[in-house]
């Protein structure tokens, strides 16, 4: 699809601009690039494939003024916390070490972007391509601050980090938000993140997560999505494996009135393993769209894909699942995975596999399904005396428990199971 | 305790049963056969009210309440159960929450406040001991990964468990060995009160040996043709249906 450059390009380069190229740590090549992108492509309307059914610009020419806020009101996290898990702060893109937990543990860095090691800052932008994305441009030129986690060689974490970040917006505002996540050779760590928004206005949230799984390294990351109806997003993360990596991943999706998720893992050695799951909840007149790509480069390597989707009143629910399997690729086995019950007759789903295989040697398959409670389930639950609405609840939980149940931690299936029974 | 009048019943526009009559009282239990398709699942599901069936014509009474007006979770409620044929896996939600869930529903139907958790747990510990169910099965998710014999004896086990006035057990034995079978068995006569019913469907006599049956009838083509005592039983069991087919063929 030939770009098309929008109203809002023009608006972010005039009225948003003076801001930009402040971004201090930012590599001064990746920068310009991304300015440059910017200028010349804008934002992508729904002309683009790839946001077909997600009009982030249109939204964005109407609703966002300010990028960035300060917020110096007094935040309460304490309610967001899992037990045994360090808890850090990013407040609209920034590291709030006030209100993040003090942690010493031989073999974790943990910074400021703006304060991160030089050496590091080579990795920045270096596998979140600034020219395939507008949304990874307006991060990259935008991003106020943002937060640096590397764990050593052979390090493995005794507590699992859980990252809370925080979208304050007194008026309409649009928040830049980057972390960058580099796990060195044999290193394993979790680390959640949840996103919230406080605040009585509406915001956008374009955030950017660059994760670096070295060889025989293990990464197990939960992303939790409990911004309100007020919360519109695009979330980008970008990860890359090299040989023997493992990459677990677990995105539930409880609301927002427009969440936009792309994962993007690239499989760069041989025998690594990435698993991505998903589950959302489409209400009102949301839309929740998850875009993934699987990247196969190398031989022998796996990956796994189930996303699950419950959407009702005039939600929407998009599933794009793109799986590359490059020609050296061979003996990769991929598969996807993506289910959907629909609650109401204005209820939509858009689910796409999209499989490019260029190996001969592969195993890969894919489906999807879509429909309504199961008549049969439901009736036997009645059966027993249970009314309509709780067998629905119920029906809804088991639906999801697929899903819910690949988390690995029980503090935090705990509260996602919470999260998303009072969501149903 | 139920009165069935006339009951008419169709399936996408087809009509399956076409006059049934049957009245049961308390401390009675009944025994339906028929060949297979003659609509003895039918009855029992239009009973139990799934939405799949359009009631055409006909009445029922459930202890003085009109049955056929009542929402499937209603009925259970007043304390209509169905054991089913073929038992439904509810993968992620757990026997023991299902059961929770369902007690507590029917309480306060009743006025009555949810049951406290150690009482409910005492209840669960004596009735699985009833069916032999492993306690492992009662933590597990409803009837997934369980054998054909474990779903049919988690049924009783629900059964016992909700403590029904009248109870329909459709076709409970299919595909039963002969030890699930007595267990089964041995659950209806324990749960046996002078104040509540059965209603005991089935294609084979072979149970009839174990749930001994104040009365047996017999259903072919949406009817109940004949009925009798348990001695109707063992006649079918030598003769097979095929009499009774020849004989109400064209009825």
């Amino acid at each position: 699809m030939i770009a098309e450059k929008s109203h809002t390009a023009q608006y972010i380069i005039e009225k948003i601009s003076p801001s930009a190229g402040k971004v201090a740590f930012m590599n001064d090549t990746v920068l310009s690039k991304a300015l440059l992108f910017l200028e010349k492509n804008g934002m992508p309307s729904n002309k683009y494939e790839d946001y077909k059914y997600c009009n982030v610009d249109a939204i964005l020419k109407k609703e966002f003024k300010n990028i960035e806020q300060k917020f110096n009101q007094q935040v309460s996290v304490d309610a967001f916390k899992i037990a045994d898990t360090y808890t850090l702060v990013m407040l609209n893109g920034h590291f709030s070490s006030t209100l993040s937990d003090t942690i010493s543990e031989k073999g974790l860095h943990l910074s400021a972007l703006s304060n991160m090691p030089e050496l590091a800052k080579t990795k920045l932008g270096s596998i979140a391509n600034v020219e395939s994305d507008a949304f990874i441009a307006m991060n990259t030129a935008f991003s106020a601050d943002g937060l640096y986690i590397k764990i050593d060689k052979n390090t493995v974490l005794s507590k699992p980090i859980f990252i809370l970040h925080i979208t304050a917006a007194l008026s309409e505002c649009f928040v830049n938000s980057r972390v960058l996540i580099d796990l060195e050779e044999g290193a394993s760590a979790s680390i959640y993140e949840e996103q919230i928004l406080i605040g009585e206005s509406k915001a956008f949230t374009n955030y950017l997560s660059e994760k670096f799984i070295g060889r025989n390294a293990k990464l197990n990351t939960c992303l939790i999505q409990s911004q309100s109806q007020l919360g519109y997003s695009v979330n980008t993360s970008q990860v890359a494996l090299q040989a023997d990596a493992h990459y677990d991943n677990t995105t539930i999706t409880l609301n927002g009135q427009l969440v936009r998720n792309n994962h993007n893992v690239e499989l760069l050695g041989e025998n690594a393993q990435a698993h991505l799951n998903g589950l959302f909840t489409a209400n009102g007149t949301s839309l929740i769209d998850n875009h993934t790509l699987m990247d196969h480069r190398v031989p022998h390597c796996e990956s796994n894909e189930l996303y699950k989707g419950i959407i009702n009143h005039k939600g929407i629910g998009v599933f794009n699942g793109k799986i590359f399997v490059r020609k050296d690729a061979q003996k990769t086995n991929a598969y996807q995975s993506s289910k959907n019950i629909l609650l109401s007759d204005d209820a939509t789903v858009n689910a796409k596999p999209q499989l490019e295989i260029y190996a001969n040697d592969v195993k890969c398959s894919h489906g999807t399904s879509t429909g309504k409670i199961d008549e049969n389930a439901m009736f036997y639950l009645n059966a027993r005396g249970i009314g309509k609405e709780s067998a629905k609840k119920m029906l809804l939980s088991s639906f999801a428990q697929e899903v819910i149940l690949k988390i690995e931690n029980p503090e935090l299936q705990e509260k996602i199971d919470q999260a998303f029974t009072n969501q149903i | 305790m139920i009165t069935i009048k006339n009951l008419h019943a169709s399936v996408d526009g087809k009509e399956i049963l076409k006059g049934i009559n049957l009245d049961i009282k308390a401390g009675e239990i009944h025994a339906i056969m028929g060949p297979n398709g003659s609509g003895k699942s039918t009855l029992s599901s239009v009973l139990a009210g799934k939405d799949d069936y359009e009631v055409t014509e006909g009445e029922v009474q459930f202890n003085g309440k009109n049955l056929l007006d009542m929402d499937a979770e209603d009925r259970a409620r007043e304390g209509l159960f169905l054991a089913f044929q073929y038992p439904v896996e509810i993968p992620g939600v757990s026997n023991i929450n299902f059961l929770k869930t369902a007690v507590n529903e029917i309480r306060e139907y009743h006025g009555l406040t949810p049951m406290e958790g150690k009482d409910f747990l005492a209840m669960v510990k004596e009735k699985q001991k009833l069916v032999e169910l492993d306690g492992k099965l009662t933590n597990r998710s409803v009837n997934e990964g369980f054998s054909g014999g474990e779903k049919k004896r988690n049924e009783i086990f629900q059964m016992a468990m909700l403590n029904p006035k009248l109870a329909i057990l459709d076709e409970t034995d299919s595909g039963l060995d002969i030890d699930a079978l007595k267990i089964v068995a041995n659950g209806v006569n324990t749960l046996k009160t002078k104040d509540n019913a059965f209603v005991v469907i089935t294609h084979y006599q072979r149970l009839l040996d174990y749930i001994v049956p104040d009365f047996v009838h017999i259903l072919y083509k949406g009817k109940i043709v004949k009925s009798g005592g348990k001695e109707l039983a063992l006649e079918l069991e030598a003769k097979g249906y095929d009499e009774v087919k020849a004989k109400f063929e064209n009825q």
